[in-house]
């Protein structure tokens, strides 16, 4: 491709698909549309116990619910919650459909990109694996050739495939990858160490265990549009964080909804702890 | 040449972040998105033939003079045009699945003889073949009576009549309404998603939930494709439909 069609298709892209250049200036459309219909729209996850799952009433409970109706509470206004999907998440909040996003997702480079995701971190999981005990897996490398259930949407899938060389059959969805595990279709599910916990502790896994050193830890993020990062609206998010970590909120949640409490959290509050007592 | 445009798509993904055309300068993921093309190609060419054949197997029987077999036609068009495919992948990958035999390459896999791919292509088959057979049945009214006495007193058994006069005929009445159905064939195939069959629509969004910012480029990638795929299926149809032509008959 010589260099003037290189530019002409350069310049038809950018005439045809570029987003408005990034605004110089805060126009907190979102945040301003918010307080206008006094409703804030958050997208959280309806099928990751205790985090974000429906009841058996069929609402919406967990943890990141409590955070979201608590961001709600903060700006004054209503909260609808819209169950999301990992691999529809980003574009749901890309083209407005939810103005807030707390669906456990990692805090990935790329992600960063495409949605406002604000600091600090919430929270953290790594990888592990959902496996039947009669197996003995030990070793990351006995998955290598071998079939193993992931989720679309899960960012590890990847990792585990070039670095250990396992086959991962990803499902839409996380009962029809853990159908297929209970089918014996793959050995093992690959998926965050801390749902593969809270699975366990529900009882239903007996015959299973999570055997691995858990790898690539990494923290979540919430994200708002990626135009309201910088404005009001992130600052605002950022600040709510900040604070769910100084004054132990999220050790609270944790403790309320079950989950085994991590050290990510307790030397979260530490490092936001006030000096004075 | 290559290089210089794995360069121009890396430099338009640093200027338009939405706009990243990973697989177009990364190996790994072109092989996800050539594998997964491939994986359509043979999905939609193994069911169009099967579907076809079970379109005119089934539209035969439903001539038949055995009411049995009439009436497992009959039900067998209700099951497979009256519920969606999408169910049908879902029902057949998860609830036959478990009654089909295993066998355990490790001794704790169990390994179903029928795999989530062979499970796509009965379905997308019965799924597509259930209309064929419909619409060779309308093909076959179309053929006049007097052309089946015709045969009839020339000695041919039921099932000659069948498949030497009527089928052949039928056949080239039924081409325009196939052609239709066999398009929607090729992108039904994109259902098999669900039973995790890496085909084109599987690969492009395990790309876009690996790279979000590839997102744009792998629907404008699928997009094409099938445009690509669907039209090489209308213009060897409508090829078939001119080689087949008999003159005079149905003009």
């Amino acid at each position: 491709m010589n260099k003037t069609t290189a530019i002409t298709v350069a310049a038809a892209f950018a005439l045809a698909f570029a987003p408005a250049a990034a605004a110089a200036e805060c126009k907190n459309e979102v945040w301003n549309k918010v307080q206008k219909r006094g409703k804030l729209v958050v997208g959280v996850k309806p099928d990751y116990k205790p985090w974000g799952y429906r009841s058996e009433s069929g609402e919406l409970v967990g943890m990141e619910i409590d955070l979201a109706k608590d961001a709600a509470a903060k700006m004054g206004v209503e909260v609808e919650l819209v169950p999301v999907q990992s691999s529809n998440r980003m574009q749901f909040l890309e083209q407005g459909k939810i103005d807030l996003m707390i669906a456990t997702m990692s805090d990935r480079a790329d992600r960063r990109k495409i949605t406002g995701i604000v600091g600090p971190n919430y929270y953290t999981s790594g990888t592990n694996l959902l496996a039947p005990k009669a197996l003995k897996l030990r070793d990351w490398e006995q998955l290598r050739g071998k079939p193993v259930c992931g989720k679309q949407g899960a960012f590890y899938n990847q990792i585990v495939e070039q670095r250990y060389g396992a086959q991962v059959v990803a499902f839409t969805g996380n009962a029809e990858a853990k159908q297929a595990l209970r089918d014996k279709k793959c050995i093992a599910f690959v998926y965050d160490d801390s749902s593969i916990v809270a699975d366990l502790a529900s009882g239903d896994w007996g015959e299973y265990e999570m055997p691995m050193a858990t790898e690539d830890d990494n923290p979540w993020a919430l994200a708002v549009p990626l135009a309201e990062r910088d404005c009001v609206f992130g600052r605002f998010m950022s600040g709510m964080i900040y604070n769910w970590h100084r004054d132990g909120t999220l050790a609270e949640l944790e403790e309320k909804w079950g989950i085994q409490p991590t050290t990510f959290l307790r030397g979260q509050k530490e490092r936001f702890a006030d000096w004075i007592k | 040449m290559i290089d210089a445009a794995a360069a121009f798509f890396r430099q338009l993904a640093e200027e338009y972040p939405s706009w990243n055309f990973i697989f177009l300068y990364e190996k790994s993921q072109w092989e996800k998105v050539v594998g997964g093309f491939w994986m359509t190609v043979k999905l939609s060419a193994v069911c169009v033939v099967f579907s076809v054949v079970i379109g005119g197997v089934g539209a035969g029987m439903q001539r038949a003079k055995n009411a049995a077999l009439r009436a497992g036609v009959a039900s067998y068009i209700q099951f497979f045009r009256n519920t969606p495919p999408f169910v049908q992948l879902l029902f057949f990958y998860f609830a036959l699945g478990q009654f089909t035999p295993t066998y355990s390459p490790d001794g704790w896999l169990e390994i179903p003889v029928i795999s989530n791919v062979g499970w796509a292509v009965i379905s997308l088959s019965f799924f597509a073949g259930a209309f064929n057979v419909e619409i060779f049945r309308a093909g076959a009214e179309a053929v006049p009576k007097s052309t089946e006495e015709a045969a009839e007193s020339l000695g041919f058994t039921r099932l000659q009549t069948y498949g030497y006069v009527v089928l052949p005929l039928a056949f080239r009445a039924s081409l325009p309404a196939l052609n239709n159905n066999l398009v929607n064939l090729v992108k039904t195939t994109t259902q098999a998603f669900v039973i995790a069959v890496p085909e084109l629509l599987y690969q492009s969004q395990t790309i876009w939930n690996d790279y979000p910012s590839a997102q744009n480029p792998m629907m404008l990638t699928l997009f094409l494709s099938y445009l690509a795929l669907v039209s090489v299926v209308i213009l060897g149809m409508n090829k078939w439909e001119r080689t087949m032509r008999i003159p005079g008959y149905g003009e």
